[in-house]
C-alpha cells in the first residue's frame, strides 16, 4: 500500500499555475526526491501536502486518509522539516520537542524525547536555547522534532541546505538510517544532486508544476543523454521542452 | 477538542514566561503603574469634594476591572503573535492541532496571564488605597466573567486582523482597550454621554458591569436582567470572534498567506 498518494494536483494563484496536474506515490521505506529549479512547485507541493495551502484541485492520502476531509488524521501521520521553518528560538531544544510532541499527541513523551536527544545527538543541547545553535545543531533539532511521532510521511524541505559537507553527509546517513529502520516514506527536496544520488531511490523532476522526468537517480541521466544528475538537472531546468518526448 | 494540543499552547507561554523576567514584568508593571496613578487620584478627589462619597471603590474599581479586560484581550494576543514573532506558522498549523484547539489554548494561556495581573492589582489596591471587593458582593463574580469574555472575543478578533493583514497590522491591537473605553462607560455613566453614544455602549458588554457597579457603590438597585444580557452579548460577541478566525485562516490557507506569512501579504 503506498503511503502518500497525489492525485491530479493543482494550484493556481491567479493567473500564475504553479502545479498542474500532479500525480505520484511514495511507497513506505522510499525515499523521493523531488527536483526541479526555483519555481517549479516543489514547495508549493510539500505546503499541500501538510494542509498549510488549499490546492485548487485534486486529492491527498496519506494511507488512504484524504486530508481534504480528514486532516487530523493525515497530519498525525505526517511530520516535517524546512530550512525556512525553524522551530522557535526563544524556547530550548527540549521545551521544542516537548511543545511539538503534545500538538502531535505522542504517547510516553519524556522516553521519545530521550530517544530523538541521543539518536541526533543533542543531548548535550537539551537545555540549550534553539536560537543560540548552529546551523547544523538547529537542523538537527528540527529532524528530530520530524520523528517525534514517529510519522509514516516525513517531508523534507531543502534539509541539508545550510549545512557544512561534513554535517550534511552526517544528516543525510541519519535520515536513511531511520528510513531504513522505520519504513517512513520521505519525499525530499534538494538542489544537491550529489546528496539526491546518494539518498534517493527514485526521483521527480518537476518544470513548471508538471513531473517532466521520473526514475532512478543513478540511471535517468543516461537515458536521457546526459552524464550527471546535475547535467539533467541543468537541461530542465534551461530546455524542459527538449526532454518532454 | 483534545486537551493535549492546547495545553501545548499553555505550556509554551509558561516556559516563556519562565525564561524571561520582563516577560513577567511586562505582564504586572502597566497594571502596578495604573492602579498607583488612580489610586492616588481617587484618594485626592476624596480630599476636594464633598465628604460621604468615596471615590475609591467607583473609580479606582472601574481601572481595576478594566485593566482586567485589557489584560484578557492582550493574553489571547500575546500567546498568537508569539508564533507571528518566531515565524511558527508552518509548524503549529503544519501539525494535527485544529483551529478550536489552537484558539482555546489562545484562551486558556490568557487565563493565566490576566488572573496574574487581576492579583497584583488587587493587592496593590487593597493594600495601598483600602479598596475593598467585598463592596460588590457576590456580583464580582459575573462582572469578572463579562469582561472576561469580552476581552476572549476582542482578542480573537485582534489576532483575525494580523492574520489577515500580516505583522505589520500588529499595531492595531494596542490601541483597541482605549478606543473603546469612552464608549463603554468605564468611569462615568452613560446618561452623561450624548443619546447616539448611548445606543452604541448598549452594545458593548462592559457598560453592564460598570453601570450595574456604580448602582452598587451608590446604593442603587442593580438589574440583574442588564448584566444577563451583556454576558449574552460577549458570548455572542466570542461565537463570533472565532467564526471571523476561522474564515480568515481558511483565506489564509488557500491563498497561500499562511504557508508565507513573513511576506504579509500574497497579492
Amino acid at each position: 500500500m503506498s503511503i502518500l498518494s497525489v492525485s491530479n494536483l493543482r494550484k493556481v494563484y491567479g493567473d500564475t499555475l504553479a502545479v498542474d496536474d500532479l500525480s505520484f506515490s511514495t511507497e513506505p521505506g522510499e525515499i523521493v526526491g523531488l527536483l526541479g529549479p526555483n519555481g517549479a512547485g516543489k514547495t508549493t507541493t510539500i505546503n499541500m501536502i501538510l494542509g498549510v495551502l488549499e490546492p485548487s484541485a485534486g486529492r491527498i492520502q496519506v494511507e488512504r486518509h484524504d486530508l481534504a476531509t480528514d486532516r487530523r488524521e493525515v497530519l498525525l501521520r505526517t511530520n516535517f522539516a524546512a530550512v525556512y521553518a525553524p522551530l522557535p528560538g526563544n524556547l530550548t531544544v527540549e521545551q521544542n520537542l516537548r511543545f511539538f510532541a503534545m500538538l502531535y499527541g505522542v504517547q510516553a513523551i519524556a522516553e521519545r524525547i530521550a530517544t530523538l536527544l541521543e539518536q541526533f545527538d543533542l543531548a548535550r543541547f537539551r537545555h540549550t536555547k534553539c536560537g543560540v545553535l548552529s546551523s547544523g545543531e538547529q537542523t538537527r533539532v528540527s529532524l528530530a522534532k520530524a520523528m517525534l511521532n514517529e510519522p509514516r510521511l516525513l517531508l523534507l524541505d531543502e534539509p541539508t541546505a545550510s549545512l557544512d559537507p561534513a554535517t550534511a553527509r552526517e544528516v543525510r546517513a541519519k535520515i536513511r538510517n531511520v528510513t531504513t529502520a522505520t519504513r517512513v516514506s520521505v519525499l525530499w527536496t534538494s538542489h544537491n544532486m550529489y546528496e539526491v544520488e546518494s539518498v534517493c531511490d527514485r526521483v521527480l523532476f518537476l518544470s513548471h508544476g508538471r513531473v517532466l522526468l521520473e526514475g532512478n537517480p543513478r540511471t535517468l541521466p543516461q537515458e536521457h543523454g546526459k552524464s550527471t544528475l546535475e547535467e539533467l538537472f541543468i537541461a530542465v531546468a534551461r530546455e524542459p521542452l527538449s526532454l518532454e518526448s | 477538542m483534545r486537551i493535549t494540543p492546547i495545553a501545548a499552547i499553555v505550556l509554551r507561554q509558561l516556559y516563556l514566561l519562565r525564561g524571561g523576567a520582563t516577560r513577567v514584568l511586562s505582564l504586572v508593571i502597566w497594571v502596578a503603574i495604573d492602579i498607583i496613578l488612580w489610586g492616588f487620584m481617587t484618594k485626592y478627589l476624596n480630599t476636594v469634594t464633598a465628604a460621604g462619597f468615596d471615590f475609591v471603590p467607583v473609580l479606582l474599581g472601574a481601572v481595576l476591572m478594566w485593566d482586567f479586560f485589557t489584560r484578557v484581550m492582550l493574553g489571547v494576543t500575546m500567546a498568537f503573535f508569539e508564533d507571528v514573532w518566531s515565524r511558527n506558522f508552518l509548524n503549529v498549523f503544519g501539525s494535527p492541532i485544529s483551529i478550536t484547539e489552537y484558539l482555546a489554548g489562545l484562551v486558556a494561556s490568557s487565563i493565566i496571564t490576566s488572573t496574574l495581573g487581576l492579583l497584583v492589582m488587587l493587592a496593590l489596591a487593597t493594600a495601598l488605597f483600602g479598596l475593598s471587593f467585598l463592596a460588590y458582593g457576590g456580583l464580582l463574580v459575573p462582572f469578572l466573567m463579562v469582561l472576561f469574555l469580552f476581552g476572549i472575543a476582542l482578542g480573537i478578533v485582534a489576532c483575525s486582523f494580523v492574520l489577515r493583514y500580516g505583522p505589520a497590522a500588529e499595531w492595531f491591537v494596542w490601541p483597541i482597550p482605549a478606543i473603546l473605553s469612552p464608549f463603554a462607560g468605564v468611569f462615568y455613566p452613560i446618561s452623561t454621554m450624548p443619546t447616539w453614544v448611548q445606543r452604541l455602549a448598549h452594545a458593548l458588554p462592559p457598560m453592564y458591569v460598570f453601570e450595574g457597579m456604580r448602582a452598587i457603590v451608590t446604593g442603587r438597585t442593580i438589574s440583574m436582567m442588564s448584566l444577563v444580557i451583556g454576558g449574552a452579548l460577549a458570548v455572542f460577541y466570542i461565537l463570533g470572534a472565532s467564526v471571523v478566525f476561522t474564515r480568515v485562516y481558511r483565506k489564509a490557507v488557500r491563498t497561500g498567506l499562511i504557508a508565507r506569512y513573513s511576506a504579509e501579504s500574497v497579492s
